[in-house]
C-alpha cells in the first residue's frame, strides 16, 4: 500500500469521511453548469442538495467532450450555445457551498490551462469548491496542477478504469486526494441497463493500493443500481440520469430522482 | 504552460492528455511499435508492401511550366499523389495496420476529413482482413461524397458524425469515444501526427520515407539540396514526413502552409500558428484555435483535409524553435494554384496539396530563379473534382450562375 497524498481537509473529504462513519456510500450528483440556462442549472444543483445529495459534481461545458456520451454532449452543447462561460462555474460552485454542500468541478483540461492553472485553482478555492475531477488529465501530465492544488488546499481527483494495470492504479491513486473516481466501464458517460462486474473489480484492485474513498461513476441511473454499487464502493456518482431528469422535469424531477438515489445508497450498506 | 518532464514531448508540446482508460493501450502500442521498427521481419514486410502495393518509391517531377508562376525558381514535386489510394496517407496506414495484426486486434477505426485517410484505412483493412469503421463529420461526407462511396466499396462502415461542427475534429472525438469503449479488440488508426504519444512520433516515422526518398532524388537530379521544402499542414503528417530527413540540413528552409480560408483576419481559417495559441486538443499539447475560455474555435477551409483547429505537436515545437516556418494560403490562392498546376502540367492536385503549391508560388517569387523548391504533392485531386468544378463554375447545372 502506498502512502496517499496528505490527508484531505476539504469539506468534500469531511463529507466522505462522515459517510464512511455512517457505514454508507456517499451520493455524488453531476450536473453541467449552464443547462438549460445558468440560473436554472444552479436551481437544479440546489435541488440535488434538497433531495439529499452528499456532494455536487459541477460539470464545465466544453466544445470537445470526448469522455461524454450523447446525453451530456447535447446538454453541454446547448449550454455553450446559450453563452455559458467558465466564469459561471464559480458562481455555481459558490451557490452549492451556500446551500450547505460542496462542489467538485469536472473539467476537461484545456479550460483550466487557458485560464491558467493557478488562477483556476484560486478561483475554485475562493468560491468554496473542494477540488477538480479531471477526465483527460493523467497524473503524469499534472505537475502544475499538483502544485497549485497543494497551494490552495484543493482535492485532485484522477480517474481509474477497468483497463488500469496495477502499476497505473498505484500511480493514479497516489496522485489523488479527496477521493478516486473509478470508471465503471470502458466507455463514456451515459445511462446503462447494468453497471457490470468490472466496476466491483476495479474497486477491489484499487483497495489494494490506496485507503482513499473509491467512488464509482459511469452508467449508474437507478435506485437499485445505486444500492448495488454502494455495496462495495465508498461513493456512487450519477450524471446522465440526473441530466435527463432535469431536461424532462426540471429541478423538481432532479429532487425526486436524487431522493430515490439517496435511499438507494442507504440500502446498499455494507 | 510550462514544460513537463513527461514522455513523448517535443519541447513543451505533445504528451498524453487522454482518459486514464486509454493509457494501457497507448503503452502497448508504444512497446509494440518500438520493437517492430527494429524487427527485420516487420520492416521487411512494410517495405515489401511499399514496393508491391503502394508503388514506392514515389517519383519526383520537375514542373517548369508551373515554375514560371513561381518567380522562375526550379520547382520539383514529390509525387505522393501517385501512391495507391491517391495520397501519402497510405504510408502511415499500412504501418499501423501491420501493428494492429501484431497486437492481435481484429478491428480498426479511423477519423477522416477529406476521406483520404479513411480510404487508405479501409484499403489496408481489406488487404489485411480487418473490420473497419470510419468516422467522418457530416459536412465532410457531403463535400467528399466520392470518398464515402469508395470506403463503402472497400467494405468499411462510414459513420457520419452529426455533433459539434460536424467536421474532422468531431470525427476525432467520436473515434476516441469508440476507442475507449472497444480498446480490447480495436486499434485506432489515427491519421496524422497528433493525438497522444506515441501517435505523433509513430505516424511521423511511417511517413519519414517521403523525405528520405525525396532528398536522395533531388540530390540526384539537381546535384544539391533544395533551398526550401514546402508542404501543406493539416494535422501535419505529409509535412513531418517530408521535413524530417532535412531537419539537420541547416541550409534547407522548412515551410509549412496552413489553410488561410477566407483570410486569417476574417477569423474563418485554419491557420493555427498565426491565428491560434498554445493549448491542448485531442490528447496533445500544441497550438489550437480557441477562444478566451479555451473552447475550440471551428476552423474553415475549402479543403476538408486542412480544416482542423489544431496541429501536430512536433510542428508546434519546430515553430517555437524557429526551425520551420509556417505561412497560410487562402482558399482563393489555393484554388488558383490548383488551376495553374492542372493547366500547365496536366496534374490535378488535391486541394490540400494546392495549398503547398500556393506557398511555392509565393516563396519562389521571394527567392527568385536561382532557388530550388521541393514541394510535397501529398495527394491527387480526383476526390476534389466536384468541389473544384463548382468553384470554377464548370458544371452544366451552374450555367448562368454568377
Ligand atoms: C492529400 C492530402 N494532403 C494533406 C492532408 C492533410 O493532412 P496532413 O497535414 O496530416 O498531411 C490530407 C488530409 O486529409 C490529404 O488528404
Amino acid at each position: 500500500m502506498t502512502a496517499a497524498a496528505a490527508p484531505g481537509r476539504t469539506l468534500g473529504s469531511q463529507i466522505l469521511a462522515g459517510c464512511r462513519e455512517e457505514g454508507r456510500a456517499a451520493l455524488i450528483g453531476y450536473l453541467p453548469v449552464g443547462y438549460p440556462t445558468v440560473p436554472e442549472s444552479i436551481a437544479a444543483m440546489e435541488a440535488l442538495i434538497e433531495g439529499g445529495i452528499d456532494i455536487v459534481e459541477v460539470g464545465v461545458p466544453y466544445s470537445d467532450p470526448l469522455m461524454d456520451g450523447p446525453l451530456i454532449q447535447r446538454a453541454t452543447e446547448r449550454a455553450l450555445d446559450q453563452g455559458c462561460q467558465v466564469d459561471d462555474v464559480f458562481t455555481a460552485v459558490r451557490a452549492v457551498a451556500d446551500a450547505g454542500s460542496t462542489a467538485y468541478v469536472m473539467t476537461y483540461w484545456n479550460l483550466v490551462l487557458r485560464r491558467g492553472v493557478e488562477r483556476f485553482a484560486a478561483d475554485l478555492a475562493g468560491a468554496g469548491g473542494s477540488g477538480l475531477i479531471t477526465p483527460d488529465l493523467i497524473p503524469d501530465e499534472a505537475g502544475e496542477w499538483i502544485e497549485a492544488s497543494d497551494r490552495h488546499g484543493l482535492d485532485r481527483v484522477f480517474l481509474i478504469a477497468p483497463s488500469s494495470t496495477r502499476e497505473r492504479l498505484t500511480v493514479a491513486t497516489a496522485a489523488c486526494r479527496g477521493f478516486v473516481y473509478a470508471a465503471s466501464t470502458m466507455g463514456v458517460t451515459g445511462t446503462r441497463d447494468s453497471v457490470g462486474s468490472a466496476a466491483a473489480q476495479v474497486v477491489e484492485h484499487a483497495r489494494e493500493v490506496t485507503d482513499l474513498p473509491l467512488c464509482v461513476g459511469l452508467g449508474v441511473s437507478t435506485r437499485a443500481q445505486a444500492a448495488e454499487v454502494a455495496g462495495y464502493a465508498d461513493g456512487v456518482i450519477v450524471g446522465s440520469a440526473l441530466v435527463r431528469a432535469l431536461g424532462e422535469g426540471g429541478p423538481a424531477a432532479v429532487r425526486a430522482l436524487t431522493a430515490e438515489l439517496a435511499a438507494g445508497v442507504r440500502e446498499g450498506r455494507r | 504552460m510550462t514544460a513537463q518532464p513527461g514522455i513523448g514531448r517535443f519541447g513543451d508540446f505533445g504528451g498524453r492528455y487522454v482518459p486514464e482508460a486509454l493509457i494501457p493501450a497507448l503503452e502497448q502500442l508504444d512497446e509494440v511499435r518500438r520493437k517492430a521498427m527494429v524487427d527485420p521481419e516487420f520492416v521487411g514486410e512494410l517495405d515489401r508492401l511499399h514496393r508491391t502495393y503502394t508503388g514506392r518509391p514515389s517519383i519526383i517531377t520537375e514542373v517548369p511550366r508551373f515554375a514560371e508562376h513561381c518567380g522562375g525558381a526550379r520547382v520539383i514535386l514529390k509525387r505522393e499523389d501517385l501512391n495507391h489510394t491517391g495520397s501519402h496517407k497510405i504510408n502511415n496506414v499500412l504501418g499501423q495496420a501491420l501493428l494492429t495484426k501484431r497486437m492481435g486486434k481484429r478491428r480498426v477505426i479511423a477519423e477522416t476529413g477529406a476521406g483520404q485517410h479513411g480510404v487508405a484505412t479501409a484499403t489496408a483493412a481489406a488487404l489485411l482482413g480487418l473490420e473497419c469503421v470510419v468516422y467522418m463529420g457530416k459536412v465532410d461526407t457531403e463535400r467528399q461524397a466520392l470518398n464515402v462511396a469508395r470506403m463503402r466499396l472497400l467494405g468499411a462502415e462510414v459513420v457520419a458524425v452529426t455533433n459539434g461542427s460536424q467536421t474532422l475534429k468531431d470525427a476525432v472525438n467520436e473515434a476516441l469515444r469508440d476507442w475507449v469503449a472497444n480498446v480490447d479488440d480495436t486499434h485506432y488508426v489515427l491519421g496524422t501526427v497528433t493525438g497522444p504519444y506515441p501517435f505523433p512520433e509513430m505516424v511521423r516515422d511511417f511517413h519519414r520515407v517521403i523525405g528520405v526518398e525525396a532528398r536522395a532524388q533531388v540530390l540526384d537530379l539537381v546535384g544539391r539540396l533544395p533551398d526550401a521544402v514546402i508542404a501543406c499542414v493539416g494535422g501535419g503528417s505529409n509535412a513531418m514526413g517530408i521535413f524530417h530527413r532535412f531537419l539537420d540540413d541547416a541550409s534547407v528552409r522548412l515551410v509549412g502552409v496552413e489553410a488561410g480560408g477566407d483570410g486569417v483576419e476574417s477569423g474563418r481559417h485554419a491557420a493555427r500558428f498565426s491565428g491560434g495559441s498554445r493549448g491542448v486538443l485531442h490528447g496533445a499539447a500544441t497550438y489550437v484555435l480557441q477562444d478566451d475560455d479555451g473552447q475550440t474555435i471551428e476552423s474553415h477551409s475549402v479543403s476538408a483535409g486542412l480544416d482542423y483547429p489544431s496541429v501536430g505537436p512536433e510542428h508546434a515545437h519546430l515553430f517555437e524553435i524557429g526551425r520551420a516556418e509556417y505561412r497560410s494560403a487562402t482558399d482563393d490562392e489555393a484554388m488558383e494554384a490548383f488551376r495553374l498546376l492542372s493547366r500547365t502540367e496536366g496534374i490535378l492536385p488535391a486541394i490540400e496539396s494546392a495549398h503547398a503549391l500556393a506557398g511555392a508560388m509565393e516563396l519562389g517569387r521571394e527567392l527568385g530563379p536561382d532557388a530550388v523548391l521541393l514541394v510535397s504533392l501529398s495527394g491527387r485531386g480526383d476526390k476534389d473534382v466536384h468541389t473544384a468544378a463548382r468553384w470554377f463554375g464548370l458544371l452544366d447545372d451552374q450555367a448562368g450562375m454568377p
